[in-house]
């Protein structure tokens, strides 16, 4: 197999699911990881540490 | 102040351009590279006036904890760099649309002919303006949000002055008429290689700083800056792959040829408005949107599934540019497909921005920068809606190659780009120079509403012109013939484009009127006014 169909039914099949788990991973890692939302709180108060 | 070795590396590059210049056997060469002569050779005798051997003063703590001393120096320059190349871009804009509108009036040959005058006009805008808003904009906010000192000492001056010396070569460039000829991405190889040294010293110095880093988190403004960084390097090095017929020569020649050119060219086009003009603007927004407002981003979640979903989106928009062409047909339904899904995270983006204010709209009413940033984010959503709508094949169709599309960018670079702009100056510069406030919030009001009018002027003028040279290309009769023949279709634009002229003339004076302000404001001075929502007539 030529190099273009190699990468191409690579970026069809493998390379979008591995793209596409690691956006739904880093989108459910953001809301669901443990205290989320304390962590969340903390990292949104970092610009009035500083004036 | 400089030290002697900068002196001595300015000296040096001044020479190695002269030798440059008197080996080349292109006279387009040696024109540029001695305007590059005398521009270095300028430098190095500023340079030479304001060196020093004395040993360095102790700096003194700027921060609770005593022992880091921002570089701000360098972002107070980044910020006159800004008002005064966004003075020129706009300027250049009034000119060419003025050419437009009056070409036989406005018929400079051969240097200022319309078609030299336009990429000088885009990238006076997009790299001079902008790229120094975000330049200036991305030191202050990664210090702060770091708690730490830009890193690689004076690499930091180098990306400014080199910045700056690439816009230089760009623009007198394309006055000499020296162009590769792709859109947003004019300047010839030399020019390209000159930026990739720049840029790549960009990234050492903002990446460096967020890795020295005292604080756990990295911001999410900063997550959008790393972005356009990273992305802007990726896009130039492939969009300008092109080889030198000579090492002494202008012209080069393009590695791609054909669709894949321009599939290139536009996918390094849509994405310099996906990273550069929206991700790294993005970035201002989520520092100096609470920063002003005095409280934190609505959402911080949703900031994170804002950049995650812009950032694998927009890179591949690109070819909505290019529909109904030898481009193959699922590349082109693939480009609007991921057009119309970027809508999402571009409101879901607005929303955010725009619930920040959640519990502080009064000061809508009486903080004007807060009224830009408002306005900013709204003409945000305003064409993120507008832009995917225009990427569905059939309404393309009748938008494509038209003034519409035209009006769709300056909604987006004046409304959103310039405001947001504007207004994270206005926030930056009394702390930058230790003022306790701004000249005046009046001015930034009166800057609010001259510019406002002039983009909804713009827009809407666009939008009717647009139309109606879409509606008159494809106006068929009953024989199957072309109703209007071109020029037609052009002499009917001739109101539209003094109303646009008018426009850009609003907009321009808003940008003077800042001016003035910031200067004032340098200079420590308080203009006494009625303050802003206090009712005027009681004051009278």
């Amino acid at each position: 197999m030529d190099t273009y169909s190699a990468m191409r039914e690579f970026a069809d099949s493998w390379g979008l699911l591995a793209m596409f788990l690691f956006f739904i991973g880093a989108n459910a890692y953001v809301f669901l990881r443990p205290y989320a939302r304390n962590i969340a709180d903390n990292a949104a108060s970092i610009p009035f540490k500083e004036d | 102040m400089t030290k002697i070795s900068h002196v001595g590396l300015l000296a040096v590059a001044t020479f190695g351009a002269l030798v440059l210049a008197g080996l080349s056997p292109d006279p387009l060469f040696r024109l540029h590279f001695g305007l590059i002569t005398a521009v270095l050779l300028l430098g190095t005798v500023v340079a030479m006036r304001f060196a020093t051997v004395a040993p360095k003063a102790k700096p003194v703590a700027k921060t609770r904890d005593g022992d880091v001393e921002y570089m701000d120096e360098v972002i107070r320059y980044g910020t006159i760099a800004t008002l005064l190349w966004g003075i020129a871009g706009f300027l250049i804009g009034v000119i060419v649309a003025a050419q437009l509108t009056w070409p036989a009036l406005f018929n400079f040959e051969p240097f200022f002919t319309f078609g030299r005058m336009r990429p000088l006009h885009t990238s006076a805008v997009i790299f001079a303006f902008g790229g120094n808003a975000l330049l200036a904009t991305s030191f202050y906010c990664v210090q702060r949000t770091s708690r730490a000192r830009l890193f690689g000492g004076d690499l930091a001056w180098f990306v400014f002055w080199g910045y700056q010396l690439f816009i230089v070569m760009a623009a007198t460039g394309y006055l000499l008429g020296i162009t590769q000829g792709k859109e947003y991405a004019e300047p010839e190889w030399y020019v390209d290689l000159w930026l990739t040294v720049v840029w790549v010293a960009y990234l050492v110095v903002f990446l460096g700083t967020i890795l020295m880093r005292r604080e756990p988190h990295i911001y999410v403004a900063n997550w959008f800056y790393l972005a356009m960084i990273i992305t802007i390097a990726m896009l130039h090095l492939v969009n300008n792959a092109a080889i030198p017929i000579s090492f002494l020569a202008t012209k080069s020649v393009p590695v791609w040829a054909g669709v894949q050119d321009a599939l290139t060219q536009w996918w390094y086009g849509h994405n310099a408005v996906g990273f550069f003009l929206t991700a790294g603007f993005l970035g201002m927004m989520y520092y100096f949107v609470p920063k002003q407002a005095e409280r934190p981003v609505y959402s911080y979640r949703l900031s994170i599934a804002h950049f995650w979903s812009l950032i694998f989106l927009y890179i591949w928009a690109g070819p909505h540019h290019l529909h109904y062409t030898a481009l193959p047909d699922w590349a082109q339904t693939l480009g609007m497909v991921f057009s119309i899904m970027l809508w999402m995270p571009s409101w879901g983006g607005m929303i955010n921005g725009l619930m920040t204010l959640n519990g502080a709209w009064d000061k809508v009413r009486t903080d004007p920068i807060i009224r830009m940033f408002v306005i900013a984010l709204a003409f945000y959503g305003m064409s993120t809606f507008e832009g995917p709508m225009m990427s569905i094949k059939a309404v393309n169709s009748l938008s494509h190659y038209t003034d519409w599309t035209i009006g769709h960018v300056h909604s987006g670079a004046l409304g959103w780009v310039g405001m947001v702009s504007f207004a994270s100056l206005y926030y930056m510069v009394p702390k930058l120079w230790g003022r306790p406030r701004l000249y005046s919030l009046r001015m930034i009001n009166w800057h609010f509403w001259l510019a406002t009018v002039g983009i909804v002027i713009y827009a809407a003028a666009l939008w009717v012109s647009g139309i109606t040279q879409g509606l008159m290309w494809r106006e068929y009769d009953a024989q199957g013939y072309l109703v209007y023949s071109f020029v037609e279709s052009v002499a009917v634009l001739h109101p539209y484009y003094i109303a646009r002229t008018i426009a850009g003339l609003l907009y321009l004076a808003g940008a003077i009127i800042m001016l003035v302000n910031v200067v004032q404001t340098i200079r420590g001075k308080e203009r006494q006014e009625v303050p802003m929502g206090s009712p005027v007539l009681a004051a009278a």
